[in-house]
């Protein structure tokens, strides 16, 4: 499959990438998301400016007690880096069952987080951690909070001239975690959940339960009163209508959610 | 419009005039006739056009050629030097880690990947990190014994 025709460049600075995508280039980071959608014309960019020459776009480190981790930080060096495992577990957790090793050296924090795919691993860490990223734009910057970056299916509240910079996360999340089930090797998650405890409060966000991640109330409100797991996980799914298809029925996938979101709450405990 | 890009492939450098949408494993298999490398899925399913980058494994169908500019890349066709084979294409012969072959040049590179710096590496963990790569013939089980076999070649080497 051949991609249409696109336009290309790599900018070594960031207000050179900036003044390409004013122009109406379409960021490429990893592409393990985008070529394939090129490829089946589902995206079609007359242009594309490679986010891959911007230095300042990579690299994992601490910025007071947030953990602050650039957008085209590839997984691979998430999933292995000793700071986001001690900082946010359920990250380090979820970078590592990403795809495939070859998936893994490609793809981005960045470019997962723009995808916005409702099966995709990381908008659910991202909530769960409460989370922000950081966003250059030719008008400036901004940062937008977990909560308000994804809007529906492939769809977040990034303008088409915005580019993500770097994610943004409150440290001194260890004690968290992120669980996922999918059928075959290499599957995205069909339901996943990433559980993070601070103090006496968990968290839980859940991937693949709507078109955007979504937080597990009905489990939370009931961990958090002191109740079960066991009670609790029969209500992670409550008020939740995950898309019926070849991958499960709701009840199915409501019913994950509530062994996810277990698991995930049980690894983040024994951490 | 064309862009003109420097690669060095299996460490000849090739300068070349690529459309900005051509795949890497076309300007590979296409403009360099390295046909080793295979396209089993072209989806990213498969990993029979797993090359290395920069040492890394990656899916040269999940690729442009134009992100490759400046980097180094190897095919199965630069895994053995002068000095012979690559171990773990001695594994995969003398462990029978194939039947049509189809899979093999991504299985290879993919191993090759896996097991450098890594000669202790575990069954589970070769298991685990050649998921991304699918061969419909051999069940697996050679496969993972020659990956084995050549990860505790190396540390000899
Ligand atoms: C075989 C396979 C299996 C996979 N399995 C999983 C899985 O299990 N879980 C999972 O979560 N993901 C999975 N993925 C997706 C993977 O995580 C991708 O890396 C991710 O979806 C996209 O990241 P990317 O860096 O490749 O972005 P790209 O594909 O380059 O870009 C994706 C989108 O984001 C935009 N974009 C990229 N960077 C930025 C930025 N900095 N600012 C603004 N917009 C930007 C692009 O314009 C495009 O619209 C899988 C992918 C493959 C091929
Ligand atoms: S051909 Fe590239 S992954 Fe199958
Ligand atoms: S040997 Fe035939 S696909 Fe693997």
């Amino acid at each position: 499959m051949i991609p249409t025709k696109t336009a290309y460049t790599r900018p070594e600075s960031i207000e050179e990438a900036l003044a390409t995508l004013a122009d109406g280039a379409r960021p490429i980071a990893g592409g393990m998301s985008l070529i394939p959608m090129m490829k089946l014309r589902l995206a079609s960019p007359a242009s594309l400016v490679d986010l891959s020459g911007l230095a300042e776009l990579t690299g994992i480190a601490m910025d007071g007690s947030d953990l602050v981790i650039g957008a085209m930080t590839r997984h691979r060096e998430v999933a292995g880096s000793a700071l986001v495992r001690a900082q946010a577990g359920a990250l380090a957790d979820a970078a590592a069952g990403i795809g495939s090793p070859a998936v893994r050296n490609r793809g981005t924090i960045g470019g997962s987080l723009a995808q916005s795919d409702p099966h995709g691993d990381l908008p659910a860490v991202l909530l769960a951690l409460g989370g922000s990223v950081e966003v250059r734009g030719a008008s400036g910057s901004r940062t937008i909070a977990a909560a308000d970056l994804a809007v529906g299916f492939l769809t977040t509240t990034l303008a088409a001239d915005e580019m993500i910079v770097a994610v943004r996360l409150p440290g001194g999340a260890g004690r968290s975690a992120y669980a996922k089930f999918h059928r075959r090797a290499i599957d995205w998650s069909i339901v996943g959940a990433a559980a993070v405890i601070r103090g006496t409060t968990t968290t839980v966000a859940l991937t693949g339960m709507a078109a955007v991640a979504v937080r597990a109330t009905g489990f939370e409100v009931i961990v958090n009163a002191g109740g079960s797991l066991e009670e609790a996980a029969r209500h992670a799914g409550d008020g939740t209508r995950p898309a019926e298809g070849l991958d499960g029925s709701a009840e199915y996938k409501r019913h994950l959610a509530g062994v996810l979101a277990r698991r995930a709450t049980e690894a983040a405990l024994a951490r | 419009m064309r862009s003109s890009i420097r690669i060095t492939v299996n460490g000849v450098e090739h300068d070349l005039e690529v459309e900005p949408r051509r795949l890497l494993v076309h300007a590979l298999r296409e403009d360099l006739g390295l046909t080793g490398t295979h396209v089993g899925c072209d989806t990213s399913s498969c990993g029979a056009c797993t090359v290395h980058l920069d040492g890394d494994a990656v899916l040269s169908c999940t690729m442009l050629a134009v992100q490759a500019n400046g980097r180094s890349i190897t095919t199965v066709e630069g895994l053995a030097t002068a000095g012979g084979l690559h171990p773990i294409q001695t594994a995969f012969h003398e462990r029978h880690a194939l039947q049509c072959g189809f899979c093999t040049p991504g299985m290879l590179m993919a191993g090759a990947a896996l097991i450098e710096g890594n000669p202790e590496i575990t069954e589970a963990e070769v298991r685990q990190g050649l998921e991304g790569n699918l061969c419909r013939c051999t069940g697996y089980q050679n496969i993972v014994d020659a990956v084995l076999v050549a990860a505790r070649e190396t540390a000899r080497a």
